[in-house]
């Protein structure tokens, strides 16, 4: 019984490959009616399946096969020539075995339903070429399979003996197949996943090693150490590889997606693949399949315009799809591209706006790309129609969290008119991952290092000063950019929230990297970076959004991996709708600020001795400019930033200082209305909080008014009024575009 | 070995306090010494740790929380029961085990309705035995943790 049940199993994983092939066979068939080994092969195909399945005693499959191969045989045989009818019949054909296959292995049979309707179509292709044909057509009912390769084999109808017949077929079939079959295997994944994680045990032993061997003299220790090391890295490398398949497995499926898509939509569509035979872990297959034919869909349905659309823009009425694939710095890379009509910024922008996933400020704010990178919110559809195709619910966010999942990340580029690049980048495997190591709370964490951008460290006498705050929430100024700063033990309840950071010792910033943003982890000491096996962790803590998994360390103990994308949730610096959040201006989220006189305020020395403050809110950014970087726009200073023109105006020579000469200017973005005006400051010194109850008016232009701010006598700056002097055509619209 | 008595049942025996408690031998995949084991911050109560078994990452879960019972005062550190389910492994952390015991099936009871809070949940019969009653625990019950804690550390801090 188990025999059957095996000879069972190998027949289904043996035609579903086949029938994958068979798909994209007949889509070339299409382009090259005349290709007489497509036509073989396909035939071939069939044939097997028939064969096995009348042997197994699958009669529905037997007998829609049967008709399939008939047909097939008259095209090979030239009595007929392949026309998009008989595409779709063998198509149909095609779906139908699928189907019946599905149900093998769901029930053992294949079901018995009733597919006289796709008989009957394939028979009726069958007789117009029966018809057409002046070859004497057997009924095809009647027909015993046999007879059908004697027409390939021996050009003149001449019949052959059946048992000379198969035995020719087979020996064809060998043929084919050898060099193929004779140098692979079948294993199980399980087995392959169990020596996976035998390997991992092996490379924790190894690194458990390791840390005995700077304590020992003994030479012949240390080589076998080392010829340990070398074997464990290359067995791993080689037992990965064996979980790596092409890319091919997962594309194969994508030009009958494409194919029947743009035929239901009116398109006119060619898909082009690069770099199929680029191999990715079996896991991570899986993981891309639906993400992948999802961004596929969408450019079919969205992304490429109907043939007239394109012919008006004088592009070619077939739109092309290239799929690319190649192996870069130990990622994958798969991009998507269409010459479609690209996505239109403003309309993604006024969409994110209307479903409230963006504030109008933070349009305003936005570059081209954060804004096409809005499409992948959730709740963000851009169709205008809803149709059958895309609009069923899964969003582009579902195709980004799932890529996330997989420690990959995605972005899109996008031209109006000439079409859209999507970018997947996806790690090779996820079982063994680099790994910076980090302690905090004098416990261990793994931050995988994909998310990782750089470290910081702060000494602790200039430590403290460089961390400032914003209504109490910690940034750091990381060339120029305010960067948030999140404490770790503080998000994982280990130290009470908002606590004392002094310390004693140097402040270590892990500056990473998710969902797009930066922020900072403070951690208390960086440790190393290591390749860890990651091991999933229990049903128990997977509601723990913070972790990725868990660990073994070279010492044997157990370390929880950080999951960097939930670290970023938690601490806020990512809203889990989506694209909030984001440096200054958005800290009203923050209502620990009791008074309502209660501001906070940047300083900054402007001047000599003049100190000055400005309210934080009113300021887009901080920046510094290399002083070679001001030109000069209708005799006033400007400077090139984020693309546009923006003014400067150097505050010390307004109020009747000399600027001092310095390698960099530091600058205040202030902003009105989405135009920028640089405020040139000599120095930023700090960020307060500050009551302005006790404020003194002041008349002298350009001051709102003094206060005391540190023990110190601070200008409050009028900053409307300043650039109202400076620049007067600036509020009233037009000095950026 | 043979099953001696083919109409009762093994149990795995433990103590717990002043509790007398048993699981399913055949789910019981080892029992060990108290591990180390590394915390997991803002995971629910019920869970003390992660520790290394042989390579394998196990969860040790407090059986004490678990049955709403305040914490051991015993100087000893817990033990590990290792039970092992399908869908994976979880250790249960108890004061002291006691013996394998092959019990009968006459002298199983399900647990009288007045039995209240968390054992209801996971206590599924009592064995009456010569010297005290033997609750069986649910093994799979026993090794579901509910909520996270997330919120009552943020409170005590």
């Amino acid at each position: 019984m188990s025999d059957m049940s095996d000879a069972i199993s190998e027949f289904l994983i043996e035609s579903h490959e086949n029938l994958d092939r068979l798909d994209n066979d007949l889509l070339t068939l299409e382009e090259r009616p005349d290709d007489r080994e497509i036509l073989a092969s396909i035939f071939r195909t069939i044939h097997t399946i028939k064969g096995t399945c009348g042997f197994l005693g699958y009669s529905s499959l037997e007998s829609v096969t049967h008709v399939g191969e008939n047909l097939l045989g008259k095209l090979r045989d030239g009595a007929l020539s392949l026309d998009e009818a008989i595409t779709e019949g063998l198509l149909h054909m095609v779906d139908a075995v699928r189907q019946m296959l599905a149900q093998v292995e769901a029930s053992g049979t294949d079901g018995g339903g009733d597919w006289s309707d796709l008989i009957a179509e394939l028979t009726r292709l069958l007789d117009v070429s029966a018809a057409a044909a002046p070859a004497p057509a057997p009924a095809p009912a009647a027909a015993a399979p046999e007879l059908e390769p004697a027409v390939e084999v021996a050009p003149t109808p001449a019949p052959v003996a059946q048992a000379a017949e198969e035995h020719v077929h087979e020996g064809e079939k060998a043929a084919h197949g050898r060099s193929v079959a004779d140098s692979k295997i079948r294993v199980d994944v399980e087995q392959l996943d169990k020596l996976m994680t035998l390997v991992g045990e092996l490379v924790l032993a190894r690194n458990q090693i390791l840390q005995f061997q700077p304590t020992t003299e003994d030479a012949g220790f240390t080589a076998t150490t080392q010829r340990l090391n070398l074997i464990t890295t290359e067995l791993q490398e080689g037992v990965m590889k064996t979980r790596m398949q092409p890319i091919e497995t997962v594309w194969s499926k994508l030009p009958r997606v494409v194919r029947d898509l743009a035929k239901q939509c009116g398109k006119k569509m060619q898909l082009v693949m690069e770099g199929k035979e680029t191999d990715l872990d079996k896991t991570i297959l899986e993981a891309i399949k639906d993400p992948l034919t999802h961004i596929v869909r969408n450019s079919v349905d969205h992304g490429v315009e109907p043939p007239e659309a394109r012919a008006a823009l004088g592009k070619p009425e077939e739109g092309t799809l290239l799929l690319r694939a190649f192996h870069e710095g130990g990622q994958v890379n798969i991009e998507i591209i269409d010459d479609g009509g690209g996505i239109d910024v403003e309309r993604v922008k006024a969409k994110a706006l209307e479903r409230r996933i963006i504030t109008p400020d933070h349009a305003a704010r936005m570059s081209d790309h954060e804004a096409m990178n809005l499409i992948f919110a959730p709740g963000f559809s851009t169709a205008a129609k809803v149709t059958n195709v895309s609009g069923r619910g899964v969003g582009m966010d579902v195709v980004r969290t799932n890529i996330e999942q997989i420690g990959g990340s995605v972005d899109i580029q996008s031209a109006l008119h000439e079409g859209t690049t999507l970018r997947i980048k996806i790690p090779l495997t996820l079982a063994i991952i680099p790994a910076l190591v980090v302690t905090t709370a004098g416990e261990r964490f793994a931050i995988p290092q994909v998310s990782l951008l750089e470290l910081v460290r702060l000494d602790s006498d200039s430590g403290e000063s460089r961390i400032e705050y914003i209504h109490g929430t910690p940034v750091y100024r990381l060339r120029g950019n305010l960067l948030p700063l999140v404490y770790l033990d503080e998000q994982l309840g280990l130290a009470k929230l908002g606590g004392d950071h002094v310390s004693d010792t140097a402040t270590n910033i892990v500056v990473l990297q998710a969902d797009g943003r930066q922020f900072g982890l403070v951690v208390s000491d960086i440790n190393d970076t290591e390749e860890i096996v990651v091991k999933p962790l229990d049903k128990q803590l997977k509601e723990v959004s913070v972790y990725a998994g868990a660990t073994i360390m070279g010492d044997g103990r157990v370390a929880l991996i950080l999951d960097v994308l939930g670290i970023a949730q938690r601490a806020a610096v990512l809203s889990k709708t989506g694209s909030e959040g984001r440096g200054l201006g958005d800290d009203d989220a923050n209502t620990g600020a009791g008074g309502s006189q209660l501001q906070t305020l940047l300083l900054f020395q402007a001047g000599a001795n003049r100190r000055m403050a400005v309210q934080l809110s009113t300021v887009a950014r901080l920046e510094e400019f290399s002083p070679d970087r001001i030109e000069y726009a209708s005799g006033k200073p400007v400077t090139q930033y984020r693309g546009e023109i923006m003014p400067l105006v150097f505050l010390s020579e307004y109020f009747g200082g000399v600027a001092s000469e310095r390698e960099v200017m530091e600058v205040v973005v202030y902003q009105h209305d989405g135009c920028s005006v640089g405020l040139v400051v000599d120095h930023i010194l700090d960020i307060v909080e500050e009551n302005l109850g006790s404020m003194r008016r002041s008349e002298y232009p350009g001051v709102l008014g003094s206060t005391v701010v540190d023990g110190k006598i601070t200008d409050l700056l009028d900053a409307p009024g300043v650039i109202a002097t400076v620049l007067p055509e600036f509020f009233q619209q037009g000095v950026c575009a | 070995m043979e099953h001696q008595t083919t109409s009762g049942m093994q149990f795995c025996t433990f103590r717990l306090g002043d509790l007398f408690l048993g699981v399913d031998v055949q789910c019981v995949q080892e029992v060990i010494r108290y591990q180390e084991m590394t915390s997991v911050p803002l995971a629910p109560v019920a869970i003390r740790g992660l520790i290394n078994l042989r390579g394998q990452i196990v969860t040790a879960i407090d059986l004490r929380k678990q049955l709403d019972l305040p914490p051991s005062q015993l100087d000893t550190p817990p033990m590990n029961v290792v039970i092992r389910m399908e869908d994976g492994a979880a250790s249960l952390l108890v004061d002291e085990i006691g013996d394998v015991l092959d019990i009968g099936e006459d002298a199983f009871e399900t647990p009288p309705e007045t039995i209240r809070g968390a054992a209801r949940r996971l206590i599924s019969g009592v064995f009456k035995l010569d010297d005290g009653l033997l609750l069986v625990l649910d093994p799979r019950k026993a090794i579901q943790v509910q909520g996270t804690a997330a919120e009552t550390v943020e409170a005590a801090s």
